[in-house]
């Protein structure tokens, strides 16, 4: 199982309380995790990053064991404390705005 | 005793306030979607249960948020809006091509008659249509494609389709507004459009009488009479008798004709309500004074609706989807303003109470009459 931690706002649109658990099949990459979590929790489409192109949103950042990950390859392999379920992938709100 | 609810979207939630049919006493709930933006909230004239929202944010794009229940409890529904075939461009602000963005949904406008039917208008302007209660949505782009859709521009707050007037005569008619475009119509329920923008006039672009380009902020149609609607441009106050052909200016003695929201006396289809606005950069009311002004002659002749509205010191600006009726014997009127008040008039806007405060910046005031 893959930890997610996501923002406020998304927890209260997935109506989930802590961290998400979602199943990954085959390789763990940004891309699959991504997957899942929007197969699991379909009100999250769109919100994190564009429904059709799958670019991620301006305001969204990904961060996994202390590195932001947001501009690496989309179907690069997760760190391995992240597969292990260790470590959990976070889906960051950038502080933008006020 | 028939109820009034009042469906205010600000920037940061929304609101639903309840009375009886008093209103005198006033229950407020909420925030509903507490931080996000909430453009628009607007209930089914078919079924006062069901109400949509449009739910935005800068950081997480759209979503559209469905209650069948009367806003107890809400469901988000579909939230993709796929613009039809290959965008294109239209103008950006320094006139140069730009392609078609989707950002968000200014408007929703439930059908009149099918329940599961709503249309949205949407920033960069479009409308959009659903048939499954807001499950899935198509472009009804026929408005984008009609021709002159690449001349279009944005205004300041975006290229936003803010207006929709589903014709109470004509099913196959709908009016829309477009800021800074103009008004369209179509008569054939969304496969062809027409600008409808004969008589007005905008200094503001190289030719003033240009068949688009116009800052329409706000049309409004009476039931009783569709082809008769009336007009708050950026600046001046139109009326149309012909359905849109040709506009006529009924600014008359109003202090200053700028201003974003127009609405109709629910019982009176010659009663009109505007918000003056000092101008385009002061966006507030002349000398600190909050006021509707009210014409029963259908424009021309206007008076100052000031008791019970602040009078010094009052410099908020009330936006073009902030300000609805409701259908009571005496027509109540709403409005709401960017320094978080919702005022209410239970007497035609003879007098005002502040039904709510301290809210964030209200973009938008609905009010549903319940049995």
């Amino acid at each position: 199982m893959i930890r997610v931690v996501l923002p406020a706002h998304l927890k209260t649109l997935a109506k989930v309380d802590g961290e998400v658990r979602v199943n990954v099949d085959g390789s763990v990459t940004q891309s699959a995790v991504l997957d899942a979590l929007e197969a699991q929790f379909p009100q999250l489409r769109g919100t994190m990053r564009d429904a059709i192109t799958k670019k991620r949103r301006a305001f969204i950042r990904f961060f996994a064991c202390g590195r932001d990950l947001s501009h690496e390859a989309i179907d690069a392999p997760l760190p391995q404390a992240v597969t292990d379920g260790s470590e959990p992938y976070l889906v960051v709100g950038a502080m933008a705005g006020g | 005793m028939s109820g009034v609810r009042v469906l205010v979207g600000t920037r940061k939630g929304a609101f639903i306030m309840e009375s009886d049919g008093t209103r005198k006493s006033w229950k407020i709930g909420g925030p509903y979607f507490a931080g996000w933006e909430i453009y628009h909230v607007k209930g089914s004239p078919v079924d006062p249960n069901r109400i949509y929202v449009s739910q935005t944010s800068g950081w997480f794009g759209q979503q559209i948020q469905r209650s069948d229940d009367g806003g107890k409890t809400f469901e988000p529904v579909g939230n993709q809006f796929v613009y039809d075939g290959v965008p294109g461009t239209h103008q950006w602000y320094d006139g140069t091509p730009h392609p078609w963005e989707f950002a968000r949904v200014w408007h929703l406008e439930p059908s009149l008659t099918e329940i599961d039917t709503v249309y949205a208008g949407v920033e960069d302007a479009a409308l959009f249509k659903s048939t499954d209660g807001g499950g899935s949505w198509s472009e009804v782009s026929g408005l984008r494609k009609h021709g002159s859709g690449p001349h279009w521009q944005p205004g300041a707050g975006g290229m936003c389709l803010h207006t929709i007037v589903q014709d109470s005569a004509n099913p196959q008619r709908i009016f829309v507004a477009i800021s800074a475009a103009g008004a369209f119509r179509t008569d054939d329920g969304g496969t062809s459009w027409q600008p409808i923008n004969r008589g007005l006039k905008s200094a503001q672009i190289p030719e003033e009488e240009a068949e688009v380009g116009h800052c329409v902020h706000r049309i409004a149609q009476h039931p009783s009479r569709p082809q008769t609607l009336f007009m708050q441009k950026h600046w001046d106050v139109m009326r149309t008798d012909d359905g849109g052909d040709n506009w006529r200016e009924i600014s008359g003695n109003l202090p200053t004709d700028f201003g974003f929201p127009i609405d109709i006396h629910a019982h009176e289809p010659n009663t009109i309500y505007v918000v003056p606005i000092k101008s385009d950069s002061e966006h507030f009311p002349i000398d600190g004074k909050l006021q509707v002004w009210r014409s029963r002659t259908g424009g021309d002749e206007w008076e100052a609706l000031t008791n019970g509205l602040p009078q010094e010191n009052c410099y908020v600006n009330v936006l073009r989807d902030a300000m609805a009726v409701d259908n009571l014997d005496s027509c109540g009127i709403y409005f709401g303003t960017t320094g978080g008040q919702v005022y209410a008039s239970s007497d035609a806007g003879d007098s005002w109470t502040a039904i709510a405060e301290h809210l964030p910046a209200v973009l938008s005031v609905e009010v549903q009459t319940l049995p």
